[in-house]
């Protein structure tokens, strides 16, 4: 019998989002294998290396153009610890979670109404044409404004607290260097109680969604997994910002609780496959095979205990009341991160009025130390920064797992499970079937998502192969 | 004292003192000639050539050539400012200068002088691309040599303010660079107190500690364009 082989890939080089999806089949036209390439190969963690601690939150952030502010605050939170660090004055870390909060609703709101409504609104196998932001204005105009509007309150409190919408200064180890001025402030709490109201109308739309489709939903890239996020000291709570690691099996029991994420090492192993420059990392405690997990928004929702927001609080009690217990679908993510968009409108308003954005006591400073830690939850899930600098303030190491790495073998899963579902039997590639594959990765938005560039279009190429892996179809929709 | 005298730049009459230089009685005179290497407190020295003007039919930098009765100067014209921005753009061209990154951004005069002369891109050239060390063995300071662009700030100041000679040229020609007096910046007598540690018009010399303290807003250069407060001390003068 013959055997499928790798493909061999050409690396892209500092292009965000390019990724690609080969899948064999077998002599009887069934999927042998499907996977998800991530091509790129961007090398912060080598050329980091020789720099000055207080460059490297303001270097780092340069990764993404979508979430540059996870990378700034993950990086300044591991140089807080470096400069010796463990408590920042209250102005410096409210302006930090702000800048956070601010960060993942335009994030998410970018996602979810420019990259998955046309998804979402006109149907996963709607001709191509039509899947892109134009067309969700045109076909709802109302709509559309809210999307743009939605996501430039989120950028204008990014600008607010790091000095520019995308790449700014403001946090720098030990704290931050602005505090919010009252002119701005009053002018983003003018705009914040209608934001409110459209980040529920957002999440209402994607609860529907789920609830109307659930039969989809459950057949699409449902699978059970472990969930790994950030949860509040204590109380477990959700919170974006700081936490303990927490790590359930796919039946919601612990595999660890209240984890010190510096300790993160001594949990999570990488492994690396020799097809795709994304590390695989894995729970050490169940081994390579078994201890793959997902983040994101998701599983921030399976993980936190609640949420310390009303709103988003209830939200979340209706998910967990759908799902039963932990939910696996690829697809409920879309509903987590509009609960989780209502949550960041209900902070960011609880922030604005919160004198402590005024104070000017904004850097602490502490006993020099050599390496840091920080951990984060990014839009697309849990982000982790890991440092160490010699006593001449230059960074010797660094290693980085983002979000897009801690999900590598989920989304492969889900591109399997897709590709299982709508390809067997298929020897020929239909739009609509391309279209299934990228909804299915598309759904944990990806930092490969270009999101930044293409509308309604990935750089997503899918191949097949036969048994004796000829390449016999390829579609991709920017090839 | 000797009496003042009048020449012209740009067609706007201009009164010198003898012994001024172009530059020095166009500041005066609230006349702004761009320029890198020459800085207010330093001897001129007339390295970067990027207050070149044209004067008596002569391409003549303006830091170092003595004004003169009846002269006749072009300093802010299409031909002398298309030269100047050349130069700059070489400078781009023959470091490492990666704004985005660099915690200078917003205080580095050479950032500012490429806005004011429209350099929106620095395409035209081959990319240097040189191997340089970033030198943070000392304890205060860090030199990152990537973005050194050899104005010799440092090096008048060390030796004539702060009496030192911490910094020299070493090299020659395309060469030709600006070194430390020891094996790093450790092995010097260089001290963050010095002049010439807050003399770098780029982000070359480094305080540590400083980094990205001052917020993106507040930046120097955040203010308006590299020169304005000399335009600025003219207008409010009601001399233009």
């Amino acid at each position: 019998m013959a055997e499928t082989r790798l493909i061999e890939i050409s690396p892209v080089t500092r292009v965000e989002g390019h990724g690609k999806v080969t899948i064999h089949l077998d002599e009887n036209n069934q999927v042998d294998e499907a996977r998800l390439h991530i091509v790129e190969f961007r090398g912060f963690e080598r050329f980091i290396r020789g720099r000055l601690l207080w460059e490297v939150p303001v270097i780092v952030q340069r990764l993404c153009g979508i979430c540059p502010v996870s990378h700034h605050l993950a990086a300044a939170k591991a140089m807080d610890q470096i400069v010796g660090v463990d408590v920042l004055p209250p102005t410096a870390e409210k302006m930090r979670r702000l800048m956070h909060y601010g960060q993942v609703m335009q994030s998410h709101v970018l996602h979810f109404f420019h990259l998955s409504a046309p998804d979402l609104l006109f149907g996963f196998g709607a001709p191509a044409e039509k899947r892109n932001i134009f067309e969700v204005i045109r076909e709802n105009p109302e709509l559309g404004l809210r999307a743009v509007l939605m996501r430039k309150f989120g950028q204008e409190i990014i600008e607010a607290t790091a000095g520019k919408k995308i790449h700014g200064t403001g946090a720098i180890p030990g704290g931050i260097n602005r505090n919010l001025d009252i002119a701005t402030r009053d002018r983003l709490l003018g705009q914040v109680d209608q934001m409110l109201d459209w980040s529920q109308a957002a999440l209402s739309i994607a609860r529907t969604y789920v609830e109307t489709h659930a039969e989809t939903v459950a057949g699409f890239g449902t699978f059970p997994s472990s969930h790994m996020a950030l949860v509040r000291e204590g109380d477990g709570a959700l919170d974006l910002y700081h936490g303990r690691l927490r790590a359930l099996n796919s039946a919601g029991a612990p595999i660890f609780d209240m984890l010190d994420y510096c300790d993160y090492h001594k949990v999570l192993v990488e492994d690396v496959r020799s097809w795709s420059y994304m590390k695989f990392p894995f729970i050490a405690a169940l081994g390579p095979d078994d201890g793959w997990y997902r983040v994101g928004p998701l599983a921030r929702m399976n993980t936190a205990s609640f949420i310390d927001t009303p709103l988003a609080n209830a939200a979340h009690g209706a998910l967990r009341a759908f799902s039963g217990g932990m939910n696996h679908s690829t697809l409920a993510n879309h509903w987590a991160r509009m609960i989780e968009v209502v949550h960041c409108v209900e902070k960011i308003r609880e922030l604005l009025h919160d004198p402590d954005l005024q104070g000017t006591d904004l850097v602490a400073k502490g006993e020099r130390r050599f390496e840091g830690i920080g951990v984060i939850e990014a839009p697309r899930g849990n982000l982790i920064h890991h440092y160490k600098v010699d006593e001449h303030d230059q960074v010797t190491y660094c290693n980085l797992i983002v979000s897009t790495t801690h999900n590598n073998e989920g989304m492969n899963r889900a591109v399997k499970d897709v590709a299982v579902k709508h390809l067997s039997g298929q020897p020929r590639i239909t739009e609509g079937m391309l279209n299934h594959v990228e909804v299915a990765i598309r759904a944990y938005d990806p930092c490969l998502s270009c999101a930044t560039h293409a509308l309604g279009q990935m750089p997503l190429q899918i191949e097949v192969y036969d048994a004796d892996a000829r390449l016999i179809d390829r579609a991709g929709q920017c090839l | 004292m000797s009496e003042s005298f009048q020449f012209r730049i740009d067609g706007v009459e201009v009164t010198a003192r003898p012994g001024q230089t172009i530059m020095e009685a166009a500041d005066a005179a609230g006349i702004y000639i761009p320029r890198l290497c020459d800085v207010e407190g330093l001897r001129h020295q007339g390295g970067c050539r990027v207050c070149t003007v044209k004067s008596g039919g002569r391409s003549v930098s303006a830091c170092t050539q003595p004004a003169e009765p009846g002269l006749e100067v072009e300093n802010d014209s299409a031909a002398r400012n298309r030269v100047r921005r050349d130069l700059v753009e070489m400078l781009f061209h023959e470091g490492n200068h990666l704004c985005p990154i660099c915690e200078k951004s917003g205080n580095c005069e050479l950032q500012a002088m490429a806005y004011r002369l429209d350099m929106t891109e620095a395409t035209r050239f081959p990319w240097l691309e040189p191997c340089r060390d970033l030198d943070a063995s000392h304890p205060d300071i860090a030199l990152d040599t990537n973005r050194c662009i050899s104005c010799g700030r440092c090096i008048r100041a060390s030796q004539d303010m702060d009496g030192k000679g911490v910094f020299g040229y070493v090299g020659r020609g395309i060469h030709r660079r600006v070194a430390v007096n020891g094996a790093d910046l450790a092995h010097t007598d260089a001290a963050l107190a010095d002049h010439a540690m807050h003399v770098c018009p780029v982000g070359c010399i480094i305080r540590k500690g400083e980094g990205f303290q001052v917020p993106i807003g507040e930046r120097h250069f955040d203010h308006g364009l590299i020169g304005h407060e000399i335009e600025d001390r003219a207008r409010k003068d009601g001399r233009k």
